[in-house]
């Protein structure tokens, strides 16, 4: 788009997205918040403390939760990028027998309740006698991720403009240097969109893995929701907070070293 | 066999789709078809699976009770989604108007609360909520909490009545809105609104005529996005609302747990799905499909 | 679209057809486990080491007669396993004494949890999951010991056992202890804010009072809460009546403007903030409720109050049997058992263990020993209800609970 083309945002429209953002962090600002607060009970600050992020370094439950939420994570989510794109460019050019129910069961994730997903798991895997851990956690994430990468590459690739592809073929390139040098930077955007969105899912997710983990295989959601009982102390605020600070950072350094876009 | 390959298209199509059929084949579809199995089967006096052939299950869930359940369900989703374009679409358009280079910050920004636990947002919002919590506590301090429609706009969205639970689902759910909308709108093309402006279209008019109807995919899949999700869920409610109502979400997760009737589960499952599949399909049918999930 | 659809229709055709054809040939596998029959093998020997002298003349299992307490005999076994998987509620024992016993047995341990029953139930009915130790309530000690998924109890080897008070053991849901050892125990009762209450409350039907409209937190539990309803209509806590089922379900729609919300997670921070001057809530609840303000009372009303047992128990066919049986023993030592009673607000059940914090902190004896929550008069608990399974019914007070909850 022409820089010159573009029409600002009007005074309006950035005064409701300032409030749409307030709105969106607000949350995020009491649960910074309530990371420092004395009382054990996230209902009224009554004090100023750091006690519980010194709880927190010491808590090894949490910390092994938070590892094995990154593993899965990160696993399910190269694997399911890798495989969903291949998917996604397999759906868009051709065509082949079983590419009709192809496209019929990637939509079966996005509408099967999490509830049913996790429980169909858990029956399978013990009848195919599979023991449940982070492999277990990991197949299930993998399973529900790949959808939503496929979709999410393939409205890319509709996008584009195949005649690039085209003349380096004819240029002599194989399939697979055009594929590498050609189509992937092309929908990267669309490959990374989906990436990210398979690692969100899969952070968070809590019912699907609380079927499908086993014993040391606890991630961080299960141990959270876990917490509801007692009280879900400020410890956690804290890791959240620790975590956002992190991702802020480096997204702002990401923005540093971008190259200005004339 | 890489020639046979390289030479027959429609191979290559199956190659690449392959690994992706057999995970889901083996991790969802037969896992699935386990689950149908088990919907016709009864519950044993421990709450364990007895493997029959029986439509009960089918049949109990045609009941005035569970109607008014599905009901409940469906117009939260509806709301939500509604809530979720009527909040989203401007944020997005914002977006799609900055400045190139900060677009996809501000992308970034709409999904990084995402990285937070779950349970940890809605515990804020119930902190921001309360009776006596922060909102009530900014109301007062600006004066508007003496007039009656002060006491009145909050005692909408307190802690504990459907407009909580409303916040909260649309807190949930916004991303899932903004994304695929942004995309839409991203990709228009300044020129066709300066073609309408050049015809002597006003701003608004052209908004109606050009904008709205070319980000009607994204509005399209940004509403799937949201409406099927929104129909299971249940936390939110449960934890916003107090627990006060049962939707679909809460009768299938109780059928697992507490009653654990496993066959009745299984079918009120597959029954919610063939409702979804079913509005999803009527809904895309009517407007088409929105091929801009996501940038 | 059109193409889907089709293929939708296929797909939706051979599941059906699928299905029909694998139940015609009924599965008789997991997810519901067949009756498996005990393992004849005498569960006291250790796999490899010798049992220790005073066991040697040890029996396969405990043999009490009848109603007669059970009375260990050996010393603790030795251990080889090199980890632990304990799955229980979170928050419920202590790290201090996980830490110990991975110290002195130099065991590794894995500490999963849950947040419901039901939770653990599911996921031990769907196959191996390979969990040593778990603390299944009572119903589900029940429930879980009927379908043969709990390894006997090697009490022969389990002398700190002695150390539980003879109230606890031999309960209904497991006479004779052979599944299970007791772990902590508490009760449901009313907790009342007495700052905002000035009506005193004694009964689960002062509840009904319309001066209690939206003022209520009860625990989003349909077998305390429906059982409420029923000890108040006079029935039994239990009852499978499908007549006295309605009843109760009548007598909450009444109590339903009362509610202000249902949570059975933290309803301690409804009465906190004040949205709840009252409520049904656990004993734990109330506890930590009442360490914040003292104010807030807890009464044990005269229909009965809830009682509930947690048990330390080993599911069948768990990988380090011997490792789970010494974490049991090891449990039950009064330094032990005293750390749970210190760190969580609940009852204990070792009498041991209370004569050691009489002597090691005296005001934190005095404390548990003052408040109702933590230490109940005998004759209430006398008149305790629990809960126990109420097998086919359950189907039918779970629709209680959705008309209840759903209707209006």
């Amino acid at each position: 788009m022409n820089e010159r083309e573009r029409t600002r945002p009007g005074r309006w429209l950035t005064l409701y997205a300032i409030a749409a953002y307030l709105y969106i962090y607000l949350p995020i600002f009491f649960l910074v918040l309530f990371s420092f607060n004395t009382s054990k009970f996230s209902v009224a600050m009554q004090g100023l403390t750091l006690r519980w992020y010194g709880d927190l370094f010491n808590d090894k439950a949490i910390w092994q939760a938070t590892t094995n939420t990154l593993i899965v994570a990160i696993t399910s989510t190269i694997f399911s990028t890798i495989v969903g794109t291949a998917a996604a460019i397999g759906l868009h050019r051709y065509n082949f027998r079983g590419k009709g129910f192809s496209e019929a069961t990637l939509y079966i994730p996005v509408i099967i309740p999490e509830v049913v997903m996790g429980i169909a798991l858990l029956a399978f895997f013990g009848q195919v006698g599979l023991t449940l851990g982070l492999p277990t956690i990991i197949i299930a994430h993998i399973a529900f991720s790949i959808p939503f990468v496929v979709l999410t590459v393939r409205a890319r690739l509709q996008g584009m403009d195949r005649s690039v592809e085209e003349a380096a073929m004819d240029l002599g390139a194989n399939e697979v240097v055009t594929f590498w040098r050609i189509t992937l930077p092309l929908i990267m955007p669309g490959v990374l969109s989906g990436a990210l969105l398979a690692f969100t899912l899969s952070l968070d997710d809590y019912i699907i893995t609380l079927f499908t983990a086993g014993p040391g295989s606890t991630t961080l959601p299960l141990r959270v929701f876990s917490m509801l009982k007692q009280a879900v102390t400020p410890k956690v605020n804290a890791l959240s907070s620790l975590w956002i600070l992190v991702i802020l950072v480096a997204l702002l350094l990401s923005q540093r070293l971008q190259p200005r876009r004339g | 066999m890489l020639k046979t390959v390289r030479e027959r298209p429609s191979l290559q199509g199956l190659v690449l789709i392959s690994p992706t059929m057999f995970w889901l084949i083996a991790f969802l579809l037969v896992p699935s078809a386990l689950i149908v199995v088990i919907s016709f089967g009864a519950r044993g006096s421990y709450g364990n699976v007895v493997y029959t052939f029986k439509l009960d299950n089918y049949v109990r869930l045609v009941n005035a009770e569970y109607g008014h359940i599905l009901w409940d369900s469906t117009w939260i989703a509806l709301l939500t989604t509604v809530a979720c374009i009527l909040a989203g679409y401007p944020l997005a358009y914002f977006i799609a108007r900055s400045h190139p280079t900060r677009r996809s910050l501000f992308m970034f920004l709409i999904l990084v609360p995402f990285w937070t636990n779950f349970l940890i947002r809605i515990y804020a919002w119930m902190i921001i909520l309360r009776g006596e919590g922060v909102l009530n506590a900014v109301m007062t301090w600006l004066g508007l909490m003496n007039t009656s429609l002060g006491q009145w706009l909050f005692s909408q969205v307190q802690l504990y009545t459907p407009g909580a639970v409303l916040v909260g689902m649309v807190y949930e759910f916004l991303p899932f809105m903004i994304l695929p909308l942004y995309t839409s709108l991203e990709k228009l093309d300044p020129s066709l609104l300066e073609a309408a402006a050049d015809l002597g279209a006003r701003p608004w008019r052209a908004f109606l005529r050009v904008t709205l109807p070319l980000s009607l995919p994204g509005i399209i899949a940004g509403s799937i996005l949201v409406f099927i999700p929104a129909m299971g869920m249940f936390v939110v409610p449960d934890l916003m609302g107090g627990a006060k109502t049962v939707l679909v979400g809460n009768l299938i997760r109780n059928q697992f747990f507490t009653a654990r009737d496993w066959p009745f589960g299984s079918a009120a499952s597959m029954v919610l799905m063939a409702l979804t599949l079913v509005v999803t399909l009527i809904y895309t049918r009517t407007f088409g499909f929105g091929e801009e999930l996501v940038p | 679209m059109r193409k889907p659809i089709k293929s939708y229709l296929f797909v939706v055709t051979l599941l059906t057809v699928a299905s029909v054809l694998l139940s015609a040939c009924a599965a008789p596998a997991t997810p519901a486990p067949t009756p498996i029959p005990p393992t004849a093998a005498p569960p006291t020997a250790a796999p490899t080491k010798p049992p220790t002298t005073a066991a040697t003349a040890a029996q396969p299992t405990p043999a009490p007669t009848a109603t007669a307490t059970p009375k260990p005999t050996g010393a603790p076994l030795v251990v080889t396993s090199k980890e632990l998987n304990i799955y229980a509620w979170s928050e419920y024992i202590p790290q201090e004494l996980l830490d110990a016993f991975a110290k002195e047995y130099k065991v590794k341990v894995n500490y999963d949890t849950y947040a419901s029953n039901e939770e653990l139930m599911a996921k031990l009915q769907a196959g191996k999951t390979n969990y040593d130790v778990i603390i299944p309530s009572d119903y589900t000690v029940g429930i879980l010991s009927a379908q043969q998924m709990l390894e006997p109890i090697d009490l022969d080897h389990m002398p700190n056992f002695a150390n539980v008070d003879d109230q606890f053991k031999n309960a209904s849901y497991d006479p004779g202890n052979k599944y299970s050892v007791p772990y902590q125990w508490g009760s449901v009762g009313i907790a009342v804010n007495t700052a905002k209450v000035t009506k005193p409350i004694t009964k689960f039907a002062d509840l009904w009072d319309p001066s209690f409209k939206g003022k209520l937190v009860v625990l989003d539990d349909e077998r305390e809460i429906i059982g409420m309803a029923l000890l108040v209509l006079g029935f039994d806590k239990n009852s499978t009546d499908p007549a006295q089922l309605d009843a109760a379900k009548k007598k909450l729609i009444e109590l339903k403007p009362n509610i202000k919300l249902y949570d059975s997670d933290s309803p301690k921070t409804a009465l906190l903030t004040g949205e709840a001057v009252a409520g049904v809530v656990w004993n734990g609840e109330a506890s930590l409720a009442h360490q914040e303000n003292d104010k807030i009372a807890y009464v044990l009303p005269a229909e009965g109050m809830g009682l509930w047992y947690d048990n330390m128990a080993v599911p069948k066919g768990a990988p380090h049997k011997d490792a789970a049986m010494a974490f049991i023993n090891f449990v039950l030592r009064p330094d032990m058992s005293i750390l749970i009673t210190k760190a969580f607000p609940y009852s204990s059940v070792n009498k041991a263990a209370l004569e050691l914090l009489k002597t090691q902190d005296p005001d934190t004896y005095k404390s548990y020993m003052a408040y109702p929550a933590t230490n109940p008069p005998a004759d209430a608990v006398k008149n305790g209800k629990i809960v126990k399974d109420v097998g086919d019914a359950t189907t039918l007070w779970d629709k209680v609970w959705t008309e209840v909850k759903g209707g209006s």
